[in-house]
């Protein structure tokens, strides 16, 4: 069993709020240097709010996130920032900026924030880029490659400045299942190579069997169920079995979920 | 957080040692170190990474760009004992087989 100084991400107790509404109630939990944690549930359930408040984009209502032992939500804003850089993130979406080339677009961070010599910088771009399968293309523009691959350019950013912890989410939705497979694959390495400390927000069961160490099963801003994939199997909860079986939701969330694509709001 | 950098003549080359960890806030004093060590371009250079801990990729492209200003100036520019997590980082950048890489110093 890993030892305490080896939880690099320690949540507790935590409470967010949008305005008056609570979309985050009494999370805890903390994931191990190396793993894979896994966050699971439906739309709107709060994983992307979460993953926010992991790396700081967001302060919580009250609770603590830890970050390698030190209490990231009581620090100021230069610690956080100090804590920020070690942390990758891989968005929705793939956040690239079309205006720049995908080289630049993974450069960014480095010449945001280190004193490297840009030749150093270049030749970091292209190792970023070969590991994630884009090798040679620093030059192409964002616009230029498809879904997976900007999907790809994107982890290439998160990685940019050689991070302990690396969050994606939703890193394979819209993607093809070969092509999301494939992205599954390259987060995969991606914890294996580098130790990395993975938090992967997803609502694809195929995508969690691949990648799990642990899976945190959310609904409605609570967790539900959390283990290894054999713990959630073995769950009682129906709710937890309904997702597993992918069984469509009886109250009709896919339905709201719809509307709320047509009509762009909540 | 801290790298050492120790530097010694031999016969036939410059060695440059680094100890501790090579990232992103200590790879530009290797890179100073290197880079004016190749500008005397009498003698070939290795760099002994037997103590170094950690590696990130700015401490692999720091060794890049040694090797690549060695080459153009045809000077010799190896690695020796490199500890088997910067071994892994350099795998993973597909630059084992590039650069040429001894047991021991
Ligand atoms: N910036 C915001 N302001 C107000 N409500 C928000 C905001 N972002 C998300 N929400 C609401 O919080 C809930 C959780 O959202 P989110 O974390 O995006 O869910 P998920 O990522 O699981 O789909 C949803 O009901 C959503 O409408
Ligand atoms: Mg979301």
């Amino acid at each position: 069993m890993a030892n305490v100084n080896d939880y690099v991400i320690e949540v507790r107790d935590l409470v967010v709020k949008y305005g008056e509404r609570t979309v985050l109630d009494g999370i805890n939990f903390r994931v191990p240097r190396g793993q894979t944690f896994v966050i699971l549930g439906g739309s709107g359930c709060g994983k992307s709010t979460l993953l926010r408040n992991i790396v700081g984009l967001m302060r919580p209502h009250s609770g603590r996130i830890f970050i390698n032992g030190q209490d990231f939500t009581a620090m100021n804003d230069r610690g956080r920032i100090a804590v920020r850089k070690k942390m990758g993130v891989c968005f929705q979406g793939s956040a690239l900026f079309n205006s720049m080339t995908v080289g630049d677009n993974v450069a960014l961070p480095l010449r945001e924030h280190t004193k490297l010599e840009e030749s150093t910088i270049e030749i970091m771009t292209k190792i970023k880029l070969e590991l994630v399968g884009l090798g040679g293309f620093e030059d192409f523009m964002p616009a230029e490659l498809s879904g997976g691959m900007k999907k790809r350019a994107g982890l290439a950013r998160a990685m940019a400045m050689d991070p302990e912890i690396i969050c994606y989410d939703e890193p394979s939705a819209g993607l093809d299942p070969i092509v999301a497979a494939g992205l599954d694959a390259l987060i995969r390495k991606m914890q294996h190579t580098f130790n990395l400390t993975s938090i992967v927000v997803t609502h694809e069961m195929s995508s969690v069997e691949l990648i799990a160490d642990t899976v945190c099963m959310l609904k409605d801003g609570r967790i539900v169920e959390m283990g290894d994939m054999g713990r959630l199997r073995a769950s009682s909860h129906p709710f937890v079995q309904q997702f597993l079986d992918r069984r469509p939701d009886e109250e009709g969330e896919g339905g709201s979920e719809y509307l709320r694509s047509l009509t762009g709001g909540d | 957080m801290a790298l050492d950098i120790d530097k010694r003549e031999t016969d036939s080359s410059w060695m440059v040692k680094a100890k501790g960890d090579v990232d992103l806030y200590t790879s530009p004093a290797l890179r100073g170190v290197i880079l004016k060590l190749l500008a005397k371009g009498d003698k070939a250079l290795g760099v002994d990474l037997s103590e170094v801990l950690y590696m990130d990729s700015s401490g692999v492209a720091t060794l890049v760009e040694g090797l690549k200003v060695a080459n153009n100036a045809k000077t010799g520019f190896f690695l020796t004992a490199p500890s088997e997590s910067v071994m892994k980082v350099l795998q993973l950048a597909r630059l084992d087989a590039v650069f040429e890489i001894r047991n021991s110093v």
